[in-house]
């Protein structure tokens, strides 16, 4: 992997190993915020896989962004520089390479069917330990929080007993132990 | 117990409407000299001004000269360059001189009016989305919806443009805003928590900094606009290090002015039209020193061709700018003016490396003398029209700026500065019609001074309205036009890339710049005679009024030496372009 690409309008065609990360990205909660984060990672070419925010602190106005970008090491660095740019940002902390990063997404599957495909469906439900929210004669809506890749596999099982739609949170993150960031 | 109170005693002095905050809060920040364009969404603001003594408006004719004005004023000054302009129109035509301000790294305030609260989204008349539009090309921007936020948010502005790396910062004030009664609240404690530039540079990167600079045999400094930005004192720095270090010093082009141009170890300009020194020496180096430059293309070239030998330092206050572009050995990050004193008390009594040799080998590369061009008896040839202004003018107290092309890099390559903040440009944009305005800024902020607005005749009259600015206050702005009659750059890499198939870059139905410069009111001279251009040059000078100059040049000069695109530093063309210096690659890059 080459630390110099050959030109700077190159970048893109240079063979280098993508990484994906999990990003924290803590901002002042203040209009338009959000719009300057992900409108920077429009502007430079930046990827985002997945995108959640919420007020984490109310007497601070600061709001948690999460952010599941992939990139080379050297977008990467770029990505948490270009963030913490922006006068709003008060902190980035890169969750997967602190190695102590815990993710958790929440997802509402909603599945439609009836007899065996209806009953092989609650029995996948109850393996995963998805709850079920709603339910009518002819379908289910599950709660299934967990792992980004353990919802992919539910709704990859739900599939072909009658898979309707599927409504997810995106990617949360937050560190092990004790201490805070 | 008597309750009536005095009348003065009501009145709390700290309550006043949204324009006055406005007003109030530009006085406290320092402002004497704004530049902007009434309408009816800053018609509050424009009443509060109306009878104000201390700050001067200059009435622009166009929101674009009004940004590039500020610039100007601002790059001049050091401080923030102000502009006041309307909604809609007014903001959208303010977007080109944010975004060059941004490229750059002007401190400048813009101010624009909004539509009030209670309409905006309803897509009401002149109304925009100012702070969406500004939002990427801006270093901040606000809305503010109370009036009671309003002078926090203006002190704010100015601390977040002046600071750090510094930038554009905009401030979208509803209309109803601005009627509103409100709290002024001064700047004295305003921060945000949010936003805390490193200005001291660390321990471990000067010390690691400093083993590679006292074993260094081929060193050079390579500096920026950072060094101008950090303040006189930077480039004072700069000065006392390359003293005690005898290093070799190059400069991008907005970084012209922190080293003296006549100083003995000055390599001129670097990058695509620079010297063939500097460029050289870049290449060779085995330690190079970047000082508040960012490693645009402009300025590598190729990039896996990119000094190769070298290691290198980089000193930037922006984080981003370390590792952008080219992996740097030791990143500092930090104020020049910062890093560079403490560069300089490390340094202390160390007894430099002998670099003989490789101040030697410079001596060769300067010895090709790369700047020399065909001097005509019958044609002014345009390095020559630039050396003759400089000749004529370097010592007075003169102020440079230009527009963008040809002119722009042959300004860079033969008027010499030894002194910071006295050349105007825009670098990163590359934005035709910057220096018109610009002049105009900068004259209002030195009214005593010469200031010339080095042109072409393709650049000067995409913003040529701003003449009419320069004659109503009396601003004696000298625009001195190379007219080739061509958009020169565009010309050049016609011929250079595209088989000499000149596609619409000639400029048919030039006007008469003489009966022009009359028409506004100035003062229009003419010259195509290069045994006349020295007096009319100095009548020029010597007129007390904007003068536009129509100095006709050769028409088809290239403007050289020039490292082709995709091409590395050592592979610059120095006087003939034979149209097979760019390979297919480079053709497709810009």
């Amino acid at each position: 992997m080459s630390d110099n690409p050959a030109s700077a309008y190159d970048m893109s065609h240079v063979e280098e190993t993508e990484e994906r990360r999990t990003l924290a990205v803590i901002v002042d909660n203040e209009p338009g915020v959000l719009g300057r984060v992900v409108g920077l990672f429009s502007a430079r070419g930046y990827n985002i896989e997945s995108l959640t925010v919420a007020e984490v602190d109310r007497d601070r106005h600061r709001s948690r962004i999460t952010i599941v970008t992939t990139g080379t090491a050297h977008t990467l660095e770029q990505i948490e520089a270009q963030l913490l740019r922006l006068v709003p940002v008060a902190n980035v902390t890169d969750i997967t390479k602190s190695k102590r990063g815990l993710e958790r997404e929440l997802a509402l599957i909603k599945v439609a069917g009836e007899g065996e495909k209806r009953v092989e469906a609650l029995r996948i439900s109850e393996i995963f330990r998805a709850r079920v929210i709603d339910t009518t004669n002819k379908s289910f809506i599950f709660e299934l929080t967990g792992a980004s890749d353990k919802i992919d596999q539910f709704c990859a099982l739900m599939e072909p007993l009658g898979l309707v739609e599927v409504s997810r949170t995106g990617v949360l993150s937050i560190k092990r132990g004790a201490e805070k960031g | 117990m008597d309750t009536q109170t005095k009348p003065e005693a009501q009145t709390d002095t700290s309550q006043m409407t949204g324009a006055e905050i406005v007003i109030k809060a530009l006085k406290e920040q320092g402002v004497d000299v704004m530049f902007g364009y009434p309408g009816g969404a800053v018609l509050p603001i424009y009443d509060a001004l109306f009878t104000e003594s201390s700050i001067r408006h200059v009435l622009v004719r166009h929101e674009q000269g009004a940004g590039h004005a500020a610039e100007g004023y601002a790059r001049s000054t050091g401080k923030a360059g102000v502009a006041l302009v309307t909604s809609g129109p007014g903001a959208t035509n303010m977007v080109t001189p944010i975004t060059d301000a941004m490229m750059d790294s002007i401190p400048m305030v813009v101010l624009t009016g909004q539509v009030p609260t209670h309409l905006i989204g309803t897509d009401a008349f002149q109304e925009c989305d100012t702070v969406g539009i500004t939002r990427c090309c801006a270093k901040h921007n606000y809305l503010v919806t109370d009036v009671n936020e309003l002078a926090r948010t203006i002190h704010e502005a100015f601390l977040i443009a002046t600071t750090g790396r510094p930038g554009p910062v905009v401030i979208d004030i509803p209309k109803d805003v601005q009627f509103a009664t409100g709290t002024y609240v001064g700047k004295k404690g305003i921060h945000k928590s949010t936003y805390k530039p490193q200005t001291q540079p660390s321990a471990h990167g000067i010390k690691h900094a400093m083993q590679l600079m006292k074993k260094a045999r081929r060193p050079v400094f390579y500096t920026g606009g950072g060094v101008i930005n950090a303040g006189p004192e930077a480039s004072a720095a700069l000065r006392k290090l390359q003293a005690l270090t005898g290093f070799p010093v190059t400069s991008t082009l907005m970084g012209l002015g922190a080293f003296p141009a006549s100083h003995e170890d000055w390599l001129g300009m670097l990058g695509m039209h620079g010297s063939y020194e500097a460029n050289h020496a870049m290449h060779d180096c085995d330690l190079m020193i970047c000082v508040g430059a960012r490693f645009d293309d402009r300025v590598t070239g190729r990039i896996d061709a990119f000094s190769p030998g070298s290691k290198k330092i980089h000193i930037d206050i922006d984080p981003s700018s370390i590792n952008k572009v080219i992996r740097a050995d030791v990143p500092i990050i930090a104020d020049c003016g910062a890093a560079l004193e403490a560069l300089i008390k490390a340094w202390g009594k160390t007894k430099p490396q002998d670099i003989t040799e490789w101040k030697e080998q410079i001596g060769r590369w300067r010895a090709r003398d790369c700047f020399a061009y065909g001097n005509s008896q019958t044609e002014i040839k345009p390095q020559y029209a630039i050396e003759r202004l400089y000749e004529l003018t370097k010592d007075r107290d003169t102020y440079i700026s230009t527009e963008v092309g040809q002119h722009q890099m042959w300004a860079a390559q033969h008027y010499h500065f030894e002194e910071p903040n006295r050349w105007m440009t825009s670098g990163g944009l590359g934005t035709m019609g910057y220096g018109l305005p610009a002049a105009v800024g900068i004259q209002a902020a030195h009214p005593n001074a010469l200031v010339v607005d080095i042109a072409g005749e393709a650049s000067v009259q995409m913003v040529l309205q701003e003449l009419s600015t320069a004659v109503q206050h009396k601003l004696p702005i000298k625009i001195f036009i190379l007219n080739n009659e061509w958009m020169g750059m565009v010309r050049q890499w016609q011929e250079l890339l595209h088989g000499e198939r000149y596609s619409h870059s000639y400029s048919e139905s030039l006007p008469d710049f003489v009966k022009l410069a009359e028409a506004y009111g100035g003062l229009g001279l003419i010259c195509d005679d290069p045994g006349e251009l020295d007096a009319k040059l100095q009548e020029m000078i010597d007129y007390d009024g904007p003068v536009v100059f129509d100095c006709r040049v050769t028409k088809a000069e290239n403007c050289l030496p020039m490292i082709p695109s995709g091409a590395a530093h050592n592979e610059m063309i120095l006087s003939e372009i034979t149209g097979e210096e760019i390979d297919e690659a480079g053709r497709k890059l810009v």
